[in-house]
């Protein structure tokens, strides 16, 4: 009786997997697929990956696409990390104003935010392009690192930094030597969050952008009509085989940090 | 020191007003206003004409669809995964994120690849002498991507209030005599309660206002809400409809999001 029950539990998990993983799989077996239509098998080629090399309009696009995103992460986290710090001080009638403006973007669907900073960058009279696309996605980012910093702001034992001061630090020495160490965790994974989101996004680049710059995303949207370049398969191949890899690795290395602010997690 | 760490808040909420609050304020503006600036309810009424209620209402049906159906796919999967203690927590989300990785319009173009007439599925199909699925351009390829696409965000809210349940409750109700099904109605389910008031809000609104799946898997021939508005701003450029079709949209999320939000409270209420 266990017994039937785990199997069908094993086979509805992997059902599941089998339908997310699915057309992960079909990318991967289109980028080494020599017939350009999607429709048909015509035998197992590399030329897609050799001519992506000289494809400068994809690698313009990937360009962009990183950029923006370690960018945006990269300010978002500042910003977020600065504004939790910030509403650990705050009157508690304040602290929630802020909470719900920034859960705003979250719960908002993109295609209203999107609009929304349209409008708003017209009507400043922004020029359309590198900008407006990266002040958009640190817009969106934000919510993801406070709330992934904001917890871990709430476990922080005050003392440690008021010990640190009463030592003779410096309140900047003190909060770069004890609090932020303490919060990276978080800020880590926060900015993680966030590039994963900004790399991930059409919809508000989609409204942002403006004519001659593209990210990865909305190449794709404009090749739709005509046909996706096979390129974009090997592209995509690459990236999501590297972040594999890369995961894999750091899930192998026993990280023993990680570990031990877990523990302190659990018996807090 | 304590009394003017406030003021760090000053960078992010001036960001927070200039570019969240004040962009809706413009939404706001453009939905009641026309073309010469005057006051008009013309934009958001606009919505009552037949093609672009219909639009709203196969969006409505088609969101609701799907986040029933990820809720029911997802929550016997997270209960499943919630079982599994230990270090595996932090696999099991990135399991979820990593599809993530590869972009999303390519993941759900695959699926036209997929349910083509003569797609993987029809072969395998064919091959076990089943009849051909012919799902591709209609609002059932539509619903399909759309599960496809947010299931992961069903998922892991759920697998978080799961996972967070304390196995002695569950122990104790046993004790007391409660059967399975009777420990998962009383115990299990209203627990989880916030982890599927998270998934079913992160799941709807996202369907309620796409317009990606829709043009991808509907072959353009099925409009959702999301397209209307979409072809307002990009083509036919009359921002102030789109607008006012947009605070319709909003006003459907906040629905959604106060009928949660009681529920929430009944819940735990009883």
């Amino acid at each position: 009786m266990r017994k039937t029950a785990d199997f069908a539990k094993k086979i509805y998990t992997a059902l599941i997997f089998l339908f997310l993983y699915a057309p992960i799989a079909t990318l991967i077996v289109l980028s080494f697929n020599a017939s350009k239509t999607r429709a048909k098998w015509g035998g197992f080629t590399m030329d897609w990956y050799l001519s992506l090399m000289q494809d400068e309009t994809i690698l313009d696009a990937l360009g962009t696409t990183l950029l923006i995103a370690f960018l945006s992460a990269l300010i978002a986290s500042v910003i977020g990390t600065v504004a939790c710090i910030a509403m650990s001080g705050m009157k508690r009638r304040s602290r929630t104003v802020l909470m719900g403006i920034t859960n705003i973007p979250m719960l908002n669907a993109d295609i209203v935010t999107g609009i929304s900073l349209m409008l708003l960058f017209i009507s400043l009279g922004l020029r359309f392009g590198f900008g407006t696309i990266l002040l958009s996605h640190i817009t969106f980012n934000i919510p993801y690192v406070i709330l992934s910093v904001l917890p871990r702001m709430k476990q922080l034992n005050p003392s440690v930094y008021e010990a640190a001061l009463d030592l003779g630090a410096p309140p900047l020495t003190a909060f770069f030597k004890v609090t932020l160490p303490d919060l990276m965790p978080g800020i880590l994974s926060g900015f993680l969050m966030a590039f994963t989101m900004s790399l991930d996004d059409f919809i508000i680049t989609h409204f942002t952008k403006g004519a001659g710059i593209n990210t990865l995303s909305t190449k794709i949207y404009t090749e739709v009509r005509k046909g996706i370049k096979p390129e974009m398969y090997a592209l995509s191949t690459i990236i999501f085989v590297t972040v594999l890899v890369l995961l894999f690795l750091i899930n192998m290395t026993p990280d023993k940090a990680q570990r031990k602010t877990d523990g302190k997690e659990e018996t807090a | 020191m304590k009394s003017k760490k406030h003021l760090l808040a000053a960078p992010y909420a001036a960001w927070a007003v200039i570019f969240i609050v004040v962009p809706l304020c413009m939404i706001l503006y453009y939905g009641l206003t026309d073309k010469s600036g005057a006051f008009t309810l013309k934009n958001i009424l606009a919505i009552a004409t037949p093609g672009h209620a219909r639009a709203l209402w196969r969006s409505i049906l088609l969101s609701l669809i799907s986040t029933v159906l990820c809720f029911l796919l997802a929550y016997p999967l997270a209960m499943i995964l919630a079982e599994k203690k230990g270090n595996s927590h932090g696999f099991i989300i990135l399991i979820f994120i990593l599809p993530m990785w590869m972009n999303f319009l390519l993941r759900t173009l695959a699926w036209q690849t997929l349910l083509e007439k003569t797609g993987v599925i029809n072969g395998i199909l064919a091959f076990l002498g089943l009849p051909a699925l012919r799902i591709i351009n209609t609002s059932y390829a539509i619903v399909l991507g759309m599960v496809y696409n947010f299931l992961p965000f069903m998922v892991l809210p759920l697998y978080n209030a799961l996972s967070k349940i304390d196995e002695n409750v569950i122990h104790a109700a046993e004790d007391l005599g409660a059967n399975r099904i009777q420990t998962f109605f009383h115990i299990i389910l209203p627990l989880s309660v916030p982890g599927i008031i998270s998934g079913v809000t992160m799941v709807f609104v996202p369907a309620l206002t796409t317009f990606v799946i829709s043009t991808l898997l509907g072959g353009s021939k099925v409009l959702l809400i999301g397209n209307v508005i979409e072809q307002e701003f990009t083509q036919a450029s009359n921002w102030h409809l789109g607008s006012g079709l947009s605070i319709v949209l909003m006003i459907f999320i906040l629905i959604n999001m106060v009928l949660t939000a009681l529920f929430e409270k009944d819940e735990s209420g009883t």
